[in-house]
């Protein structure tokens, strides 16, 4: 059964990238074909030439291509009559093009990313690398260069090492959670009828939309050991949950997983209800079960949203800031619930450290970049021994 | 297309041109200039004072005070605006950011001073503070909160201070007498409990550190000394520790259940006290009007916090606000003038008549407690010598990290024991005072 089951995935993967080409990669496949032929050298100069040709070019194909039934089979066609071509003019294009081009058109985003990204990130680096409190920024005293003082100073702290640990675990557990809550409840959306779909469809976008200072006093609210119905139903007394630090994060964790899964649910619902509904027809014909289809068959499919979805959980749970300063009373009893983030406030906002706080944050970045790189790096190869 | 081919072969750099130029034209992060330097004798004095929950009565105090002066000064105008209490850190910050929509002259919590005075925010009066009449009367520990390295950076607008609030209604019930020692205190807390486990006896906090300080004090310890302008802590003293070994005894669940009272903070403690949930509370006199407001008014008295002998008062911490003029002042005599007015024994008694504020005169104290009697163990408590935090910048910085409270609570929660939560406390107060000088 299992190779009748692998044996429709290699076609599988690509397919619904297949079910998008002609409308995507199909688009610039065809529009590059006629520049080369008609414009050898030039291909980079007359701007609106190749481009007006192109869109008929594209919209020619859609029609064609976009009514699915009958499109399915024919893209699969045409992909695989695309792929050996494909390495050819891929790696003749930059060349022939000159390069410069689309620079021009980047030009206005890259100022744009520029300014808004690449500059205060650049200031975060620079101030992390000075001596720069409440005292420099009113100009009580000048301004020095520590060089790598706040980083040493940093490293040395004990309860930064603590609090690196418990960000990265506790992270960890939420973005495993809500990955898992929210794949699960999107295969949910597509086994069920109508009315129920939307209700969850709405609960979820309910919980999205509400505010996270907002859900995460509710959240407190309904586990308080005074008032809180939880308590009263499961008749545990005046129990505090904020009391004990796993409890305290595990209390945290169900707020955070709560507002985040509905991302994933409707991203994941999106990504299945692309899917041909024939590949999984032929799969459940072949037997597998449910979690065989999803392990086989849906998975590899969604894995670029899935590769998505996870990224952004990655960061949203490494930074998350108001859960855990709202519901933990700003990081717990002596500090036991601190996250990177709240640790970073306390030191950059409440006591105005503004360098070593940068310095935190310099750190984070780091961390981040290289979790999601190596991440992206694990993942292509496996796509590559697939 | 000869052009075109030009245009876009220098796009990109130019682009990168841009990006680069816009990172190159701020180099360093900012440092604005707060030294001021003008002296004008008209204009408009910009005032910031604190937003009070209910703010008519001190807006009429200072309204009066404010036409007064604007009659003696011609050609100046006051502009009062009143700040949010929770936001005042941020809007002061901001206003040393910003010398030239900074006002003349400002309210701010005496805790404070140290900071300020480092952040280079704060005018240097003590010339006109030592020759201002008034000054003479000041206590000791309101002139303390506003000196820094032996100079005044201002005037003290009113002290804050805490003592024992006790339900007289279950004292009578239970034939307990009031508390005449710590000892007696811890006792007492302990037999209210027993015999109505639905009230804590002495409601405490773990995060209370004000509510905490008097035990340290009353045995003799102290947050830190200060040894020739800059601070060493002494937090992990013996005598600290037995302070704090008495306030931790009062976690548990013959008082105050560690699971709820490690978390709490001074107001917690007052609003369960309000609500009828305590014995017993350490609240201060600005906590009036919230216990009045709760289900035990006329069911309270208050006492002075006792100390570890019999007849002792445990020294509370002299809280309150300041008035000080800011560096950058462009109107520096007027700004100094006002502040005096504003800070004057006059005003200072019509706001202890307005908002219960108490005066920061010794003689003007002494007159009000005749007048209210409810003031009376407040008065008495900072006549027996109330104590101030290390007047060090580096006290916001220990009070925003949260030291003592994070001492407190690894203790009563059990995770260290006193010897070794004291010690770490100590080196991260000792690691702040160096770095901040």
């Amino acid at each position: 059964m299992s190779r009748m089951t692998n044996r429709p995935l290699p076609d599988s993967v690509p397919s619904p990238g297949g079910g998008r080409t002609p409308k995507e990669p199909a688009g610039p496949a065809a529009a590059p074909a006629p520049v080369p032929a008609g414009l050898p050298g030039a291909a980079p100069g007359p701007v609106p030439g190749p481009a007006s040709p192109a869109s008929p070019a594209a919209t020619a194909v859609r029609p064609a291509a976009g009514p699915g039934p009958v499109g399915s089979p024919s893209s699969g066609a045409a992909r695989r009559g695309t792929r050996p071509g494909r390495g050819g003019p891929g790696r003749r294009s930059p060349l022939a093009r000159g390069g410069w081009t689309p620079w021009l058109y980047l030009a206005p985003a890259l100022v744009v990313i520029g300014g808004l990204l690449v500059y205060p990130v650049y200031q975060l680096g620079l101030i992390s690398f000075l001596e720069y409190t409440q005292a420099q920024v009113s100009g009580g005293q000048p301004t020095t260069f520590q060089g790598l003082g706040n980083y040493a100073a940093l490293f040395r702290d004990e309860q930064f090492w603590q609090v690196l640990l418990a960000t990265v675990v506790f992270a960890a557990a939420c973005v495993v959670s809500t990955l898992a809550v929210g794949c699960a409840l999107a295969v949910l959306l597509t086994r069920v009828r109508a009315v129920p779909r939307l209700a969850l469809m709405l609960a979820a976008l309910g919980a999205w939309a509400t505010p996270a200072v907002t859900g995460s006093t509710v959240w407190l609210l309904l586990f308080d050991p005074d008032f809180g119905p939880v308590n009263r139903v499961l008749g545990l007394g005046d129990h505090s949950w904020t009391y004990d630090r796993y409890s305290a994060f595990a209390l945290v964790l169900l707020e955070v997983v709560w507002c985040s899964f509905p991302f994933v649910m409707v991203t994941v619902y999106a990504g299945i209800r692309a899917v041909p509904s024939e590949v999984l027809e032929a799969a459940s014909l072949d037997g597998a079960s449910q979690w065989r289809i999803w392990r086989s068959v849906l998975a590899p499919m969604l894995r670029p949203i899935l590769v998505v979805v996870t990224i952004q959980s990655v960061i949203w749970d490494f930074k998350v800031f108001t859960q855990i300063y709202v519901m933990t009373n700003g990081g717990g009893i002596a500090g036991q619930n601190l996250v990177l983030n709240v640790y970073a406030y306390q030191k950059a906002f409440a006591s105005s450290q503004y360098s070593l706080g940068s310095a935190i944050g310099v750190v984070m970045l780091l961390i981040l970049l290289a979790v999601t790189l190596v991440y992206l790096r694990l993942l292509r190869r496996q796509g590559e021994e697939l | 297309m000869k052009f075109a081919h030009l245009f876009a072969r220098t796009a990109a750099p130019i682009a990168a041109l841009v990006v680069a130029g816009l990172t190159a034209t701020a180099c360093a992060p900012e440092s604005s200039d707060n030294s001021g330097g003008k002296d004008e004798k008209s204009g408009t004095l910009r005032v910031w004072l604190f937003q009070e929950v209910t703010n008519a009565p001190k807006e009429k105090v200072v309204d009066s005070v404010v036409t007064a002066f604007e009659k003696a000064h011609e050609g100046t105008e006051v502009d009062v605006q009143y700040i949010p209490v929770e936001t005042r850190a941020e809007k002061i910050k901001a206003a040393f950011n910003d010398p030239e929509s900074a006002p003349d002259l400002i309210e701010y919590g005496n805790t404070d001073t140290a900071g300020y005075v480092k952040d280079g925010g704060l005018a240097d009066v003590t010339e006109e503070f030592t020759d201002w009449s008034e000054s003479k009367d000041t206590d000791p520990t309101a002139k303390q909160s506003v000196t820094v390295d032996g100079k005044i950076y201002g005037a003290p607008y009113f002290v804050g201070v805490r003592a024992l609030y006790y339900r007289t209604d279950v004292f009578e019930e239970l034939g307990l007498g009031v508390p005449r020692t710590q000892d007696e205190l811890i006792g007492t807390a302990r037999k209210i409990r027993q015999a109505k486990p639905e009230l804590y006896g002495l409601a405490v906090g773990g995060a209370y550190t004000y509510g905490a300080m008097p035990f340290i004090w009353a045995n003799g310890g102290e947050i830190a000394e200060g040894k020739g302008g800059s601070y060493a802590s002494t937090i992990d003293s013996a005598q600290a520790r037995k302070g704090i070994k008495a306030y931790t005894s009062l976690f548990g669940d013959d008082n105050c259940p560690a699971a709820k009272c490690a978390g709490m903070g001074g107001n917690d403690t007052v609003t369960a006290f309000a609500s009828g949930k305590a014995g017993m509370a350490i609240g201060g006199d600005f906590s009036h009007a919230a216990i009045e407001a709760g289900k035990v008014k006329g069911k309270y008295a208050v006492v002075p916090l006792p100390g570890v002998e019999s007849g002792d008062i445990a020294p509370a911490f002299a809280g309150g606000n300041n008035l000080g003029v800011l560096n950058s002042t462009s109107h520096r005599t007027l700004a100094v003038d006002l502040m005096e007015q504003l800070a004057s024994k006059r005003t200072q008694g019509a706001l202890f008549d307005a908002m219960g504020f108490l005066p920061t005169f010794t003689d003007v104290r002494q007159d009000v407690a005749k007048r209210e009697p409810f003031v009376e163990p407040f008065v008495k408590t900072l006549g027996a010598g109330a104590k101030f935090v290390p007047a060090s910048p580096a006290w916001s910085q220990i009070d925003a990290s949260l030291v003592l409270p994070t001492m407190f609570q690894e203790i009563v929660s059990g995770r260290k024991d006193v010897e070794a939560a004291s010690a770490d406390a100590a080196k991260k107060m000792n690691t702040a005072f160096s770095s901040a000088g």
